[in-house]
């Protein structure tokens, strides 16, 4: 366990009467439970304990007991700052910790995607606030023997001006504790806020600056091994033969194990680790791999439209026989590539496993996941497994899969049936990462729309062939709910199948569909010979959150403004993770080479807990599909991925990075979603920038003029 | 194995490795000075980066045989117990995301700024290129520069 620095925190196992124990232990002062998942909390069996909570010690320390995980998008902060806000509280007293993990709890844990964090704790984490901060002041009242409607709470103290008594929470809390629970405590008014809304400094960032901050591969053990696995490079070939002899001769390895995917090397250090898979000599059996390629799977998705089994999801009014009846339909066939996660950190795992449980350190998405895949796994009880969630540097959705874990915990139980019951580390090299499969999935799209005689839209239809990250669902996020006001929509999904592991990917099928429907409605536009924002506008008119972040976007990049020739500027908006977006993209293009010079955007998501942090996804976001949208592809050729570092993977540089500027619409809403927002608009707003600067439409990411 | 010794962050240390071992998994494997980051092992990406002589220098693409003798400074020794004006502009700024390219990325720019007091944006390109922050930070890492340069009136709030 590593002592210095700020790591995630580590999860064990609790059940009820623990819970309780906790609760009553003399000293505990105030324990209020939270529950995240009120529909699945009044389904909970009957022995239950809540999933998260709420202590508030003597000393005044507030602690937050959750189990979400911090990858550098604010949680740890922003979550105590709700929590302060609604229980009033001494903002430097909150603190998040680890939750120590309930078998027996219901719900089960949170897995830290889909931008929820914030948007399904709002609720939750101000009920449980407001609870503690009545029955805080119930128990002032009943010491001071005054009406409870008569004190006033700030900062962690209770007072009553009246009287000039005042309390502090800490010197309150056991006997709050002692005060019924409010099942429907009241909420304080937001215009009396004093730290939701408020930027306030990130409690993880001081040790990311001086090189303290514990991350997954930071990991350091007694007897602690390291291993990395040779897997195979076309993702199905089985092994023909292993020669471990040259690995198993390098200095400072000290086996060599074969697993279900894959042989390892395990040594005392990383270097002899990397050295002796170096010396590894794996044959595979890649017969069926000859001529497997990018080519190919573009081929057979293709084949897929035209094999009657795609599902219909969206089929209002006629689109097929408006479009089969017109004389000059618009069609268009977008593409996009594989795309790699590439998080900083490459993906890695620690797991000590012994004969009654194991220990592992993850840097995961998912730590409750990865305590009960692990119990399954080992066929131990939930409780053997203590997971130490360690900082993410970058996780983008790849974290949140069982696999690292799994091939980890299959290595120790390996090892340890060997007779090393010793921590092993599994890391896996940067080429490892990006030939690892589990990427945002190729898809096909073939959109066809015509116009009426004014040039709006009456038909629309995209079809969509993809992979499936997360099921045909996903596939068409973004596509099937389509918010134009087009009166003949069809929209319809066919499942391509390739043998290239695909994973949930930063906004996962909205990243497609938001390029794809941006850039047609865009194709549209111009077709029709109207201004891309006014389009929008008319066919959003009844959307008044995409008209709010469409009209600022607009606003602040001063669309309609001359740009030199060479220049010009794209608009798009979506709305995903229940919030919206629009950006306004300026590209120069000189050369048939592509700068973008400046994204301006635009976002509405609700409530705004901690701006920074808001900001900050966004820029991030937005840098992470401009990479895509700009700079590189996963390609397949006879099986293999062609890409393995950043020297064929190549990322955006500072040097290319453009000015962005973020916008926040201002809201009293519930807060929606905001990691993933950024997403889906870059490429299009891009995209659409680039037709206006040359009037050449790119239907294909990476952009590429030649 | 053979025995090296080199100077890290000031202290003398004497590491018995493979001469072929890169500097940075001495660092981090045999000293315990996990500071500095393993992110592609072929110098593109700069998350290694440590001062060799006050050289901003990649440690996955040097060898201890090549270090020895010479001064190695990482994230820790930078500005030991507290955080040092740049370090301060980081925080102020709000920089990091998830954090990991972070160690080299000030380094670079500490590097910078002992050449370079007041850099223009385009001696910042030039000293930061090398570094892939995979959150998109530049813009923030830029500002912190500036900020810590005092190049750049700074922003009561964003």
């Amino acid at each position: 366990m590593n002592p210095q620095g700020l790591g995630n925190g580590e999860r064990g196992s609790v059940d009820r009467r623990q819970f309780l124990q906790i609760a009553g232990v003399a000293g505990a002062g105030l324990v209020v439970g939270i529950h995240f998942d009120e529909a699945q909390a009044a389904t909970a069996p009957a022995d239950f304990a809540p999933s998260a909570y709420l202590q508030i010690t003597p000393d005044g320390t507030i602690r937050l007991f959750a189990d979400h995980v911090e990858l550098g998008q604010g949680v740890m902060t922003s979550l105590p700052m709700i929590i302060a806000e609604e229980l009033d509280a001494d903002w430097s007293k909150v603190k998040v910790e680890r939750l120590q993990d309930n078998p027996s709890a219901w719900p089960r844990g949170i897995f830290t995607v889909g931008s929820g964090s914030v948007l399904g704790s709002w609720t939750p984490l101000r009920r449980a606030g407001a609870d503690a901060r009545m029955r805080l002041v119930a128990a002032a009242a009943s010491r001071w023997n005054v009406p409870a409607a008569e004190c006033s709470t700030e900062n962690s103290v209770v007072k009553h001006a009246a009287s000039k008594r005042q309390a502090t929470y800490g010197e309150l809390a056991t006997d709050a504790a002692t005060q019924p629970a409010n099942a429907n405590p009241t909420f304080k008014d937001p215009s009396t806020y004093r730290i939701v809304g408020t930027r306030r400094a990130r409690v993880d960032i001081p040790s990311k600056v001086n090189g303290s901050a514990q991350f997954g591969m930071d990991v350091r053990l007694p007897d602690m091994l390291v291993a990395t696995v040779l897997r195979p490079p076309t993702f199905v070939s089985p092994i023909v033969s292993v020669d471990s002899a040259a690995a198993l001769a390098t200095p400072g390895v000290v086996d060599v194990v074969q697993l279900p995917r894959g042989v390892a090397v395990v040594a005392k250090d990383t270097w002899s680790a990397i050295k002796g898979r170096r010396a590894l000599k794996v044959v595979w059996n890649d017969a069926t791999s000859a001529g497997y390629s990018s080519d190919s799977i573009r081929k057979a998705f293709a084949g897929v439209f035209a094999q009657n089994s795609s599902q219909s999801v969206t089929n209002k009014g006629d689109a097929a026989g408006v479009i089969g009846a017109a004389t000059a339909p618009i069609s268009a066939e977008y593409e996009l590539p594989y795309a790699a996660h590439a998080p900083m950190e490459p993906l890695n795992c620690t797991v000590h496993v012994r004969a009654d449980g194991a220990d592992i350190w993850a840097p995961t998405q998912a730590p409750s996941q990865t305590q009960q895949i692990a119990a399954s796994t080992l066929k131990v009880p939930v409780s053997a497994i203590k997971v130490h969630v360690m900082m993410a540097g970058g996780g983008f959705g790849r974290r949140a899969n069982a696999d690292v874990v799994t091939e980890a915990l299959m290595l120790g139980a390996a090892l340890m049936q060997r007779g090393k019951s010793v921590p092993v580390k599994l890391m896996w090299t940067r080429e490892d990462d990006m030939t690892g499969g589990y990427y945002r999935p190729f898809s096909l799209h073939r959109l066809a729309g015509v116009l009426d005689n004014d040039g709006w839209p009456s038909a629309w239809s995209h079809r969509v062939v993809s992979q499936h990250a997360l099921g045909p669902g996903d596939s068409v996020a973004g596509a099937s709910n389509l918010p134009y006001a087009i009166p003949n929509v069809y929209v319809d999904v066919g499942t391509g199948a390739a043998t290239v592991p695909v994973f949930a990917w930063r906004a996962v099928g909205h990243s497609g569909n938001g390029f794809v429907k941006e850039s047609f409605i865009d194709e549209l536009a111009a077709a029709g010979k109207k201004d891309p924002l006014e389009y929008r506008r008319h066919l959003l008119a009844a959307s008044a959150r995409s008209l709010g972040v469409l009209d600022l976007a607009a606003e602040k990049a001063n669309w309609g403004k001359a740009l030199p020739a060479g220049s010009g500027r794209g608009i798009a908006v979506h709305n995903n993770v229940g919030s919206y977006c629009a950006q306004v993209a300026e590209v120069t293009v000189r050369n048939n080479e592509i700068r973008v010079d400046r994204i301006v955007c635009a976002v509405d998501c609700g409530t705004v807990v901690n701006p920074d942090t808001v900001a900050a996804q966004l820029e991030g976001a937005i840098i992470f599909a401009l990479t895509c949208a700009m700079k590189n592809e996963i390609t397949i050729a006879d099986g293999r991925v062609e890409q393995d570092n950043f020297n064929t993977y190549p990322m955006l540089r500072m040097s290319e990075t453009p000015k962005v500027e973020v916008h926040l619409v201002k809201s009293t809403a519930a807060p929606s979603g905001v990691g993933e927002l950024g997403v889906p608009t870059t490429a299009p707003a891009v995209g659409n920038a680039i037709f206006a600067a040359t009037g050449k439409r790119l239907r294909k990411l990476p952009f590429r003029l030649v | 194995m053979a025995a090296f010794t080199l100077t890290v962050n000031g202290k003398p240390e004497t590491v018995d490795v493979s001469p072929d071992t890169p500097l940075l998994w001495v660092l981090r494997d045999t000293l315990g000075l996990t500071g500095t980051k393993y992110g592609c092992g072929i110098g593109q990406c700069a998350a290694c980066a440590v001062h060799v002589d006050g050289e901003p220098t990649r440690s996955c693409r040097i060898t201890i045989e090549s270090v020895a003798k010479k001064n190695v400074t990482t994230i820790e020794g930078l500005s030991p117990g507290r955080m040092n004006k740049l370090q301060e502009a980081w925080i102020a700024e709000e920089v990091p995301q998830c954090g990991y390219c972070q160690s080299g990325q000030i380094m670079a720019a500490a590097a910078l700024l002992a050449k370079t007091p007041r850099p223009t944006d385009a001696d910042i390109d030039a000293a930061m290129n090398s570094h892939i922050c995979r959150c998109g930070t530049y813009s923030r890492i830029r500002s912190a520069i500036q900020r810590a340069a005092g190049t750049t009136r700074v922003e009561a709030e964003r």
